[in-house]
């Protein structure tokens, strides 16, 4: 850590600096450079000055040892006993993690008649489940969940605590980080581990088409909220291996702010997450009656129609529908996407698709550097001729 | 009970509880709402052959999903009297939302910006809006902030904030179902659930999109807060004054490498006519048998 420097006899106020700053953070005021509160400490600028006036000063901060803090530890994300499938892929992710720096895998699974379920999880290659399986744990609540995963944290200091990014995970990881003054970091889409047992993060950032990648290099545990249907899953073995621990909790941990008048499960919506072929559409569409056609394009191709944001946004279609970093990520077998130009937010969450075809009708969109088959043209000529060549197809036999 | 005489009894409820309250020295509800100023475009790029980013346009607006929490503050404001606040941390230029915010019915507003804060990740950004928050001469009910920046894309802010004021909070409220004096009841979207919560204040929720259909700044609003003040505060405003804990110093996170998406190497690209493309695409379909 440390700070950007100005070195005020070198520089010349050539204001190369202030052109290369891509958040406007530096300014001159009374005839000097200054950096103001906008500044993102990215450096760019320290690179950019011809005279080298501007420069990084490290501070040196007292390090922490490492050693003391073992283990690769996931969240077992459910509904009333039920695992979410994204505790599958964590575990996934765990294990190849552990392996490399020769952790052990855990998992921590919170809730109420919960203990054969846990055995489950024992076919998946973790070393040990701890389980505390309380009334009180029943249903989320943050807080409660929040004093279990600090009881965990100080017994058995793991380095590594990954959480699934989802909407529960999402509220959770944040208060247990922030309880023990540590780094997190949200909806990462790789994930990596140094010898020194540093996680290597990384995500889409500034919100731009920039991938960041991110370290928490002095503090522990090291937590990661990880993207559904990013990481490839844990696959179950034929023999469990490891143990269930069961763990007891002072009463004063179960006390909840939070009080549940009545929950009820979603009912089963239209979810593009689990379609094996989209058809998506984007800014190109002109009219909202046009996703007719695309939606009649999904139909017979078996799949489901979706959007990027700025569909959702002027409300052509639900956000049920949304592909990427806001939305769903999907990973069908083909996706379409039409008239999409390909912001890093939409292909974050449609990049691990088999196939990828784009119809887009320029040919400098970056959705081509992502497409497996870059079709450059007019959707509105392409799709009916398509539609129509799949219908004939189909009546063809007669 | 007709729908007519409902809302009759419903109006004369409110009414009733606001003169019940005022009769008890009722103060009604004190709001405060995290903004952020977010670039206004999100195209930055960078360039793959020296690495740096490139900005493309640099106009910034206010986050879009804080006008949501800022309408959820507004309405409960109308129904129940009190004050809603704005806060946000960010360069002086961020004054401009907090601007928008008086246009919209906010009260008041505070703007955190010091060169210390610069840098931030999520830990120290909470830190120093909990910081700003203990630092305002009001003791908040309700906190309530966006889903998420349409920059950073956490969405976990507002629960670090809560941590640190060490308040209860929920997240993702899709609906608030009732709300008094001393307690919200709301929907939340619990992924899998919706459930029903009780909070008694002081507490923190995140609102999500739509909850409510966020009003637009208004002329009148305009004229009537344009000499309203926005105070700054910087470090030296704050309780706690210790650099190392605010902005790149007081982050547990760091950036190593920014880089452009991976690109993909095997691919093809087809041009020509509309009826050529067709083809190629129909064959390619049925080669792996989607039709």
């Amino acid at each position: 850590m440390g700070s950007i420097h100005i070195d005020y006899n070198k520089c010349d106020l050539c204001e190369v600096c202030l052109e290369t700053c891509p958040f406007n953070a530096m300014e001159i005021v009374d005839s000097k450079v200054v950096i103001n509160a906008a500044c993102k400490v990215c450096r760019l600028c320290i690179k950019s000055c011809p005279n080298d006036a501007i420069s990084f000063v490290e501070r040196k901060r007292q390090e922490i040892d490492k050693a003391l803090w073992r283990g690769v530890m996931v969240y077992v994300e459910h509904f009333m006993g039920q695992i979410h499938p994204v505790t599958y892929e964590l575990i996934g992710v765990a294990r190849k993690l552990a392996e490399k720096i020769n952790h052990p895998v855990y998992c921590l699974f919170v809730g109420h008649d919960i203990e054969d379920r846990a055995q489950q999880l024992l076919y998946y290659g973790v070393d040990k489940v701890f389980v505390y399986d309380k009334e009180e744990f029943r249903q989320f609540r943050v807080d409660i969940y929040t004093n279990v995963f600090e009881d965990v944290i100080n017994r058995l200091r793991p380095s590594i605590v990954l959480i699934g990014g989802t909407t529960n995970g999402r509220s959770l990881a944040p208060r247990v980080a922030t309880r023990f003054r540590t780094g997190l970091t949200a909806d990462c889409t790789k994930l990596d581990v140094k010898g020194n047992t540093d996680l290597v993060q990384i995500r889409p950032a500034f919100g731009g088409n920039i991938m960041a990648q991110i370290v928490t290099p002095n503090s522990r545990p090291q937590f990661a909220t990880v993207r559904y249907k990013v990481m490839e899953e844990a696959k179950r073995g034929n023999t469990p291996h490891g143990k269930v621990q069961l763990m007891d909790v002072d009463d004063i941990v179960l006390k909840s702010d939070i009080k549940i008048l009545d929950i009820r499960e979603k009912e089963k919506e239209l979810d593009i997450s689990e379609a094996d072929v989209i058809v998506a559409a984007g800014r190109g569409i002109k009219r909202q009656e046009d996703l007719v056609m695309l939606e009649r394009l999904a139909d017979l191709l078996g799949g489901q129609l979706a959007v990027t944001r700025p569909l959702v946004e002027v409300g052509w279609a639900s956000y049920t529908r949304q592909i990427g970093l806001s939305g769903r990520t999907v990973k069908p077998k083909l996706i379409i996407t039409c008239g999409i130009s390909g912001a890093v937010q939409f292909t974050a969450g449609m990049d691990g698709a088999e196939t990828i075809v784009a119809i887009n009708d320029d040919r400098n969109a970056p959705i081509f550097n992502v497409a497996h088959y870059g079709v450059v043209g007019d959707l509105y000529e392409v799709i009916p001729e398509l539609i129509g060549r799949i219908e004939e197809g189909e009546n063809g036999g007669l | 009970m007709s729908m007519f005489t409902f809302c009759l009894v419903k109006t004369y409820k409110v009414k009733y509880n606001l003169y019940i309250d005022i009769l008890k020295g009722g103060r009604g509800v004190d709001i405060l709402v995290c903004i952020k100023q977010v670039p206004a475009t999100t195209k930055v790029k960078v360039d793959e052959k020296t690495g740096s980013l490139v900005r493309d346009g640099v106009e910034s607006k206010l986050n879009p999903y804080d006008l949501y929490a800022l309408e959820t503050a507004l309405k409960l404001r109308e129904e129940l009297g009190g004050s809603v606040t704005v806060i946000t941390m960010g360069p002086p230029q961020a004054q401009a939302i907090i601007r928008e915010a008086y246009m919209m019915g906010a009260d008041y507003g505070c703007i955190l910006s010091d060169r210390a804060f610069a840098g931030a990740d999520v830990l120290a950004t909470a830190y120093t809006l909990s910081q700003g928050i203990k630092a305002l001469d009001r003791d908040f009910d309700l906190i309530i902030c966006g889903r998420q920046t349409t920059d950073g894309d956490t969405a976990q802010v507002g629960p670090s904030i809560a941590e640190f004021l060490q308040i209860p909070h929920v997240t993702w409220v899709r609906e608030i179902k009732a709300v008094d004096e001393h307690k919200i009841v709301v929907q939340q979207d619990m992924g899998d659930s919706y459930a029903i919560v009780e909070l008694m204040y002081p507490c923190l929720i995140t609102v999500d999109k739509d909850i409510l259909e966020p009003r637009l700044p208004s002329y009148r609003l305009k004229l009537k807060t344009a000499d309203r003040p926005i105070p700054m505060y910087s470090l030296a405003n704050l309780e706690d004054k210790d650099e190392e804990r605010y902005g790149l110093n007081g982050s547990a996170t760091q950036v190593e490498r920014i880089f452009p998406p991976q690109e993909n190497v095997h691919q093809e690209i087809w041009e020509g006519t509309s009826e050529q493309l067709t083809s190629n695409i129909f064959n390619m379909l049925k080669d792996k048998k989607y039709i």
